[in-house]
């Protein structure tokens, strides 16, 4: 062990001691209860943060910096993607000019989402390939970028991948630098750092990440958890192709389970609505229901799906055909009036998703006993093996949220593969330039997180150990931030204008309590972050809270009620704009002036012989450093975009 | 490389032979091998294993494709003759629980 992980070690164990002598004492000595609508949201904020900050001691315990790792052997086979959907073709046909002169032998492929004749025929006459959607992709859930590679995945043959957004400039030498990682067997992916050169210094949008990419990658590294963020990453073919069978057929499973079940309650209702005189309808049900209870044992002696379903088809089909013969008419009606069926299992697209509202709405219908053979049918028919739902029967990279690398990393890491994240910046990346886009980009992000959280919780995962298991969830933690900021702006707000205090009193014991532990907190920050500028992010920490509770809000809408995720492509490009968009920071603004009111308010009640000087002083620090953190939000909305800034600043240099 | 044997019986089922490597390199073959016997509409098929020496995720996913193609062409694919190294594979990925392989050509259908 170095000196300096010691002495970060060290620091953690005090963070961790300071902050639960804190967090302890706050708990059980000095909540206000009687004022307990503001009492008990503030120290769940702070029992948040403390959490916050002790998942990230746990990060920063294994800290590790990996040596350079050695040159690749010759002759490994690799494809680098670039991504690309909407973005303006000079550039994307910059960074594949770039990645085409990787020094490393590959192939290089613009994975075109939007299907641009254009494109392809630029980088055709240049030697780089281009690849789109195949047919098989034609009226089914597209899956946005996770679809595109997947569909390029079946396209393409190389042993390693290098993918790249369309804003991602990659470094000649990226490959050189990082495949020798993969001499180790068990090695499945490779980050490098995302850095975007045209950010100013002052980085008013919070775009460069430094704390992320260098520290916070780096100690996830240490338990084997470094993310997969999506572009400058390396990953073996071979992990991600064994990802994909193993999810096809858990997923398969789950959904012929789910189907069974609904598939008993169709029979059992239709069954219960059988009037006199149906004695051959009644026949038919019940050789569906034995039917069905035969899949079961089948299943449970250990036969393979694909036969079982493949043998209850030719049974139900059987039972179908016979009825129809029958009376055709009357049939003919009944599967008309469920047509609709099997669209309604591919509302979301994955199996592993089948809703389950759409199923209990199924198995509700007043389905007549024809209807609930045809039903049977269908339900078993979706989810026999062929998926006819999906393009791909195998999907590697995960579809189940928006951003589609946290969950493929967390799967690979259930597998057992590992993961590396190589600290050097090799590749220049673009960051949005104005504040709408920015929004977006961060709002997409949170709202993949939480669909992880929500649909695959990292807890839960078999095959993780726990500290993986923590550093996920870390990750996810941090993102609900934003119902911590509310307590924040609320507590010092109320003590001013009402004179409510959420602590029983504002005693020494409170500050000697509090302080050590918050200077402690600062003092970790310093010593891992050695110089890099972490200020603006934990600004955006909490001066995005209304991103960041929306982004809670729309994912568990998303995942539990079905709804629409309002999502939007991030733009690639600077958006034109007339006016500065104040609008898109409302909250913020309303929040910043609530605040200066409650200051004003808080130092009347002062000079009228009201208040309390200490707890006014607390109070009014407390509200400075808001009003400092809220700040950030301002210059965001009046930053021009790069060039303008860089134009501006010339003219300033220009006429001292 | 990979070689295919492929050879349609009396009973109309199509039975595709890969002859060596089944990984990420010759598994679009298989593929391509499915997909040209589905369009001459021979859609029930067997994947004979006895002459591959080797199969990957890669060449699994080939499988499981074609199992979706020929099952939404109404017919089905299934397998026969694995390797030691290909069950053991089946087994490792769970894929077994879907596709379960049998002894002979004849016993697939």
């Amino acid at each position: 062990m170095t000196s300096r992980q010691l002495a970060i070690r060290l620091i953690v164990l005090a963070t961790a001691i300071l902050g639960l002598n804190y967090i302890i004492w706050r708990w059980m000595v000095s909540v206000n209860w009687d004022a307990w609508w503001i009492a008990v949201p503030l120290v769940l904020a702070e029992t948040y943060s403390l959490l916050d900050s002790l998942l990230f001691g746990v990060t920063m315990w294994r800290y590790r910096q990996r040596d350079t790792p050695p040159p690749p052997p010759a002759g490994l086979t690799v494809d680098v993607f670039i991504t690309t959907y909407n973005e303006p073709l000079d550039l994307v046909m910059g960074t594949a000019r770039a990645a085409r002169n990787i020094a490393y032998p590959h192939r290089t492929w613009i994975l075109d989402d939007g299907n641009r004749a254009e494109l392809r025929a630029i980088a055709e006459a240049e030697g780089i390939g281009w690849i789109t959607r195949s047919e098989d992709w034609a009226n089914r859930p597209r899956h946005a970028k996770a679809g595109n590679l997947n569909n390029a995945l079946l396209a393409t043959d190389g042993e390693f991948m290098l993918i790249l957004d369309a804003d991602q400039v990659p470094d000649p030498r990226i490959l050189d630098h990082t495949l020798g990682y993969f001499n180790d067997r068990k090695m499945a992916l490779v980050q490098t750092p995302q850095v975007f050169v045209n950010v100013p210094p002052h980085d008013p949008l919070g775009s460069q990440a430094p704390l992320f990419y260098g520290p916070i990658q780096q100690g996830k590294d240490g338990w084997n958890a470094a993310f997969f963020c999506g572009s400058n990453a390396i990953i073996r073919r071979e992990a991600l192709m064994q990802l994909g069978v193993m999810r096809y057929v858990s997923e398969t499973e789950l959904a012929l389970n789910k189907a069974l079940r609904t598939a008993d309650k169709v029979v059992a209702k239709a069954r219960r609505q059988l009037g006199p005189g149906q004695e051959r309808l009644a026949a038919a049900l019940s050789t569906v229901a034995a039917d069905l209870r035969q899949v079961r044992r089948e299943l449970s002696e250990g036969q393979a799906i694909a036969d079982v379903t493949y043998r209850f088809q030719e049974r139900v089909d059987t039972v179908a055909r016979n009825l129809v013969a029958e009376d055709f008419a009357a049939l003919h009606a009944e599967l008309n009036s469920i047509e609709g069926l099997s669209r309604t299992i591919d509302v979301d697209g994955s199996l592993a998703v089948v809703d389950d509202v759409a199923l209990d709405r199924l198995s509700q219908r007043d389905w007549s006993p024809l209807g609930a053979v045809e039903t049977v049918r269908v339900l078993i028919d979706s989810v026999n093996a062929e998926k006819a739902g999906e393009a791909q029967a195998v999907m590697p990279l995960a579809t189940i949220s928006v951003t589609e690398d946290m969950a493929t990393c967390m799967r690979l890491h259930s597998l057992g593969w590992e993961s590396a994240y190589h600290h050097e910046k090799l590749a220049d990346g673009l960051a949005p330039e104005d504040l709408d886009s920015m929004l977006t980009q961060r709002l997409r992000w949170a709202q993949g997180t939480m669909q992880v959280m929500f649909r695959e919780n990292p807890l839960l995962q078999r095959g993780l150990g726990l500290a993986q298991r923590l550093m996920y969830l870390a990750t996810m933690w941090s993102y609900l931030a934003g119902f911590a900021a509310v307590a924040y702006i609320a507590a010092p707000v109320i003590y001013l204008i009402l004179g409510i205090l959420p602590v029983q009193s504002l005693s020494n014991e409170f500050f000697l309590r509090l302080i050590p532990f918050l200077v402690v907190n600062q003092i970790l920050f310093l010593v891992v972050g050695r110089g890099v500028k972490t200020w603006r992010g934990q600004q955006y920490s909490l001066a995005l809270f209304p991103t960041w509770i929306k982004s809670v809000t729309s994912a568990f809408g998303n995942v539990f009620l079905g709804r629409d995720l309002d999502f939007r492509v991030t733009p690639k490009t600077l958006q034109a704009r007339k006016r500065l968009p104040w609008h898109l920071v409302r909250p913020q603004l309303i929040a910043m002036a609530v605040l200066v009111l409650a200051a004003v308010v808080g130092a009347i009640r002062l000079l009228l012989g009201q208040g309390d000087l200490l707890g006014s002083s607390v109070n009014f620090v407390w509200i400075a450093f808001d009003l400092l953190i809220f700040s950030v939000v301002i210059q965001a909305v009046r930053y021009p975009g790069y060039d303008a800034w860089l134009d501006s600043t010339k003219k300033k240099e220009g006429n001292p | 490389m990979i070689e295919f044997n492929n050879e349609t019986l009396a009973n109309g089922v199509g039975v595709i032979r890969p002859v060596g490597r089944l990984n990420m390199v010759s598994a679009p073959h298989l593929g391509a091998n499915i997909d040209a016997l589905i369009s001459d509409g021979t859609v029930r098929l067997v994947v004979d294993l006895a002459g591959t020496d080797f199969i990957d995720s890669s060449g699994l996913g080939a499988l499981i494709t074609g199992l979706k193609k020929t099952r939404q062409a109404g017919g089905d694919l299934r397998l026969a003759n694995p390797t030691a190294q290909i069950t053991a594979v089946l087994e490792m990925t769970n894929l077994n629980k879907v596709l379960q392989p049998v002894s002979s050509v004849d016993g697939a259908y």
